[in-house]
């Protein structure tokens, strides 16, 4: 088996392996958004930026190689990702204690995993949108961060191509494949793993807001780089 | 005492829900008098900021008033934190910004179910109202950001005393939530 070392401790990997994929393996949290096992790999968040032979890389799309010095929770690296986060909180509407997903988001999840205390930048506070026109469904723009990976599930997993991404820089947005740009004229399902897929609280399910407590949510005493080891290993 | 920290604390766009989780801190208030003195605050009454060794700021910046405040705090305030999640990033004020300010007062005070005797208030000692909530931080340089909405009796009891002792203040954990 081939091996690299991440932080100094030495992993070994399979041939087509990703850094990423080579790390989980391990046991080893690298923080990411846009990366989820078992989807083609994107890129976008850049959340997992790690050091390569002294090279920023995307851990989630660059292949393992034999005798890697990889570098991931340097000082520099971990304030980066801080940087990536908190651009991510100003660059959409990201209210915490309005939203149904708090407690149980990844977004705020990796933000606590960083010490993200405060969000650094000025509020852009971006005019998005909200459809709730799907009976099961609701789909808030507002808390999009863009990842992929309701476009990536809805392709791969379910084979309906509801979702895309639209528009470059500022403009960028998630579009919703109907005529009339809405989900309810979709053929989205609650079953779907498009529905279920979402980091943030863009996407979620109706009549299932704040079913668990405060105190037994997901990421309320277990920080993300442990449920996300147990979670992954899972799968 | 004459060497006892001067503490001011104000809520600007806020709803008073941080100075309410502060005082859940309940006996251990009289721990802290003894060694720190409030000066503007609601607990006190005192209308202006004096010199301070630390400013507790609740609440985003709505209007004209909450801007004076801020720098008058900012400007006698050593020490300056943000508590809670409003004045961190706007918060609940803050999702008025989706709407514009013209709008946001006729639903208010003109067009809203079970208005009576409709009328923009103009009264000239009303403070203006800002565009856009903003986060205070926007505004003038912040020292501290305390999380939460709002951050818990154990997130004021905890950074307090690490001040008060010298130390770095931390959030554990269990202590660092956005909600």
């Amino acid at each position: 088996m081939a091996n690299l070392t991440i932080d100094g401790q030495v992993v070994g990997f399979e041939p087509g392996q990703t850094i990423m994929e080579a790390a989980t393996a391990a046991g080893i949290y690298i923080p990411h958004l846009c990366h989820k096992p078992g989807y083609t790999p994107h890129g976008s968040c850049k959340l997992c930026s790690v050091k390569v032979n002294g090279r920023v890389c995307s851990a989630c799309t660059f292949p393992a190689a034999d005798g890697q010095q990889v570098i991931s929770q340097s000082a520099e690296l971990q304030q980066d990702r801080r940087h990536i986060t908190q651009l991510l909180f100003v660059e959409g509407n990201h209210f915490c204690p309005s939203c149904e997903k708090t407690g149980q988001c990844q977004l705020q999840a990796v933000a606590y995993e960083l010490k993200m205390h405060d969000n650094h930048f000025p509020q852009f506070y971006p005019q998005r949108a909200l459809d709730a026109s799907h009976p099961d469904i609701v789909l808030d723009h507002n808390r999009c961060i863009f990842c992929n990976l309701c476009v990536r599930a809805s392709r791969e997993k379910d084979g309906k191509n509801v979702f895309g991404i639209s528009g470059r820089g500022i403009h960028k947005h998630l579009i919703v494949n109907s005529e009339s740009g809405l989900l309810k004229d979709t053929q989205l399902t609650v079953d779907d793993a498009a529905a279920h897929v979402c980091p943030t609280g863009a996407i979620l399910i109706r009549n299932t807001a704040y079913h668990v407590p405060i105190g037994q949510r997901l990421f309320d005493h277990q920080p993300i780089s442990e449920v996300s080891l147990e979670h992954d290993h899972g799968q | 005492m004459a060497n006892k920290l001067r503490i001011a604390t104000t809520s600007l766009a806020g709803c008073f829900g941080c100075h309410m989780s502060f005082l859940d801190i309940d006996e251990r208030i009289a721990v802290l008098a003894d060694v720190v003195e409030f000066d503007r605050s609601p607990l006190t009454d005192i209308e202006h900021c004096g010199p301070c060794d630390i400013g507790l700021i609740e609440g985003g910046v709505c209007n004209s008033e909450n801007v004076h405040v801020l720098r008058e705090f900012r400007r006698n305030c050593k020490v300056l934190v943000a508590v809670g999640a409003c004045a961190l990033n706007g918060g609940l004020p803050a999702m008025r910004n989706a709407v514009s300010l013209e709008d946001c007062l006729l639903e208010a005070y003109r067009d809203g179910i079970g208005v009576e005797n409709p009328q923009i208030p103009n009264d000239p000692e009303l403070p203006l109202l800002l565009d856009k909530v903003r986060p205070i931080h926007e505004v003038v340089k912040v020292d501290y950001f305390l999380p939460g909405c709002p951050p818990s009796a154990e997130v004021f009891w905890g950074f307090l005393s690490a001040l008060i002792e010298g130390r770095q203040p931390d959030l554990p954990y269990d202590q660092l939530h956005f909600d």
